[in-house]
Parts: C-alpha cells; structure tokens; sequence
C-alpha cells in the first residue's frame, strides 16, 4: 500500500531571531505541522546557493529560510544576503524543473512566535499542493538512505 | 579579466543530452573572479543539471572539477585522469580556456558552460564593465585612459559621430559618449593637444589569430623555426 505523502520540510534559520520564535512557539504550545526539521545557523548569510539545492538533492521537499526582519540583522546585512540567493535559487530551481515555489524565505523576528507557526503551516500546504520531490524518486535507496543517516 | 556569462540553462542541458557521464569543469581565474565559471559555480550547475536529468528520468551523471586555469597546460594535465572517465567535459571557462581544454583532449567532446563577453573591470559587487576589445594597437596614452573601441559603438578613432547628444551616446541615451569622457578627462589634465594628430583607420585585414612569444623566450623558439 503507498504511504501517505508527509512533505519533508528543512528550514535554515537563524539563531538570533527565528530560531528564538520557534522556541517560544514551543514554549507557548502553539501547534504547527511536524513536518519540519529546523537547522540553526549562526546568521541567514551563512545560506549558500549550493547549501540549498544539495538539501533538495538530497530528497527535501520543501526548503525554508528565515533570518531576522529586515533591518534587525545581528551581522547587519546577513539576511538581506540570504534574500538575494534565495530568490536566485529560486530561479535555478525552476530552470531544472523542480519549481522554485518549494524554495521561500521569511523575516521572522524572535518575538515572533505565531509568525513561525504560520510560516511552518503555511510551507506544509505549499509542499503537500505540490507533491513530493521527484528528486527522492529516483534517488536509489541506498544513496537516499545514507543521506538520511544522522551525523556522529 | 575576462568576463563571462552562463549560458541559458535550457541551452546547456540540451548540448550534455546524449551523454552519460559529464564532467563539469570550472576554471579557477577570471571566470571564478567573475562568479560564473569556478568551483562553486562548477557545483551548482553540476547540481542544478542533475536534478534536471533526474526530473526528465535521464541517466546521466555529473562530476565536478576546477582547475587553477584552463588556459594553461600544467593545470589541463591535471584534470586528465578525470576527462579520461567521462563520456563528455562542460567547460565553465573562458573561449581560450574551452578551446585549449578541446585541444588538449581532442578525442573527448567539450562543451561551452558559459559566453565569454569581454575583457573588463569589477565595478562593483556583482557588476562588470568592457574597458578592452584587445584591438592589439592600443591608444589608452592619447585618449586619457578611455578606450574608443571598447565604450563607443561604432569605434570613433577621431572624435565623437555626430549622434551624440548632451555627453550622451546616441546607441543608448543612458550612457556616456566614449568622446565626451575623452575630453573631459584630457581637458582636466591639460592634454587635449592628444586630439590633434589624425588617428589612422584600423587595419582590419589584419584579422589573424593572435600569436606572441615573449622576447626573453625568442631565442628559444627560433631554433624551432
């Protein structure tokens, strides 16, 4: 029987702000899809274009960033930088065929619980409208599998 | 520097069709400087293509490789046990640096990456600018620094065409007359006696390809001859 479709969702975001939202947003008990596996960074402008499209290489369906508003960068302009490559991914993605729409940034500031939960709610849709990575189709098991794999 | 762009994507996806196993070659000099054509860019082109192939249910497979340049051949012998395992080699260089990888690896098929635009200068972040159209007969002395032949369409040797308009250029209204710079500049610096000598026509029958040997290395290569 297939299983059901769960979007694998990664989102690189920011120790100073969302990273401090989405703790909140726990810590407030609001409830958001579980799709969602959180890498800290130290700033958005450590985001690379290369970093983004080997995560969808790699079998995400779905591929967040969020940095601090814009203005409010600890490092200044780390989020503006992020900006900027997201969207050029974005553009790279949908060259390729995958559709750059499974590519978004935020500017989620670290008061911002509810903001997080809803960017989480609202990527969750975005991925389920448009299915799974066809990229994790094709991948062989094996090669999927040690991709999986958590580091030691 | 020579300043490149990539090519469309759709246009490169379509020259590896056919082959299985490319090998996407990025050169570490200009084109790396110019964020198009080195290591990194090597990688997400390597990237993006695989998804697309993978999309398409295309078997093909892509590795990447960055030598320090292409242009030379201590770099190029390196990447020889890589090219020897690959059906095909997309090169991110610049034409000279496709055109010597070819040559040094005649039996392989190799492809361009990218359109190499000009020699030019970093503006600014992300931005680039012609300053030389390697016209071998360089009149930078006379003109105060301001090329002719690489910022005026139409090559005036002699003065502005009489389609520019307020320092304007009439090829596009938005950009300085090469002319108008030139005289500013040798005005400033009270050099516009520069302007009084007539300038010859180019030679354009000399349109061979270029070849020089370093006078130190003369005698080296004369024994050849």
């Amino acid at each position: 029987m297939a299983q059901k479709y769960e979007p694998k969702i990664v989102a690189l975001i920011c120790t100073y702000c969302t990273y401090t939202a989405a703790d909140m947003a726990g810590s407030m008990r609001l409830q958001y899809a579980p799709n969602v596996l959180v890498v800290k960074l130290l700033c958005t402008g450590k985001v690379d274009v290369i970093y983004l499209l080997e995560i969808f290489r790699a079998g995400a369906d779905a591929v967040m960033v969020s940095g601090c508003e814009v203005g409010d960068c600890h490092f200044l302009e780390g989020n503006l930088r992020a900006k900027e490559r997201v969207a050029h991914a974005q553009a790279l993605l949908d060259e390729a065929g995958l559709g750059g729409g499974r590519l978004e940034m935020f500017h989620i500031g670290a008061s911002d619980a509810p903001q997080w939960a809803e960017a989480v709610k609202m990527m969750t849709r975005r991925a389920l409208e448009m299915g799974p990575n066809p990229l994790r189709a094709q991948r062989p098991l094996a090669e999927a599998a040690a991709l999986e794999e958590p580091r030691a | 520097m020579i300043v490149a762009q990539r090519k469309p994507f759709a246009e490169i996806a379509q020259s590896v069709s056919g082959f299985n196993r490319v090998l996407v070659a990025g050169c570490g000099t200009c084109v790396a400087v110019c964020l198009i054509g080195g290591e990194k860019e090597a990688g997400i082109l390597a990237s993006q293509l695989d998804m697309g192939a993978q999309i398409k249910g295309d078997e093909c497979t892509f590795a990447v490789a960055c030598v320090e340049r292409q242009c030379d051949r201590e770099f190029l012998d390196e990447l020889a046990p890589q090219v020897a395992e690959h059906e095909a080699v997309l090169s991110l260089a610049c034409g000279a640096g496709i055109s010597f990888l070819a040559e040094r690896f005649s039996d392989t098929p190799v492809l361009a990456g990218v359109n190499t635009s000009f020699i030019g200068i970093n503006d600014d972040v992300g931005v680039w600018g012609e300053r030389c159209r390697s016209c071998r007969d360089c009149l930078l002395s006379l003109t105060g620094g301001i090329c002719p032949q690489a910022l005026c369409p139409k090559g005036m040797l002699n003065g502005p065409c009489g389609g520019a308009s307020e320092g304007k250029c009439e090829a596009d209204p938005l950009k300085d007359c090469a002319w108008a710079l030139i005289w500013e500049r040798l005005e400033n610096t009270g050099r516009l006696s520069n302007l009084e000598p007539i300038v010859a026509a180019r030679d354009h029958a000399d349109n061979l390809p270029g070849a020089q040997v370093h006078p130190a290395y003369e005698r080296r290569y004369s024994a050849h001859e």
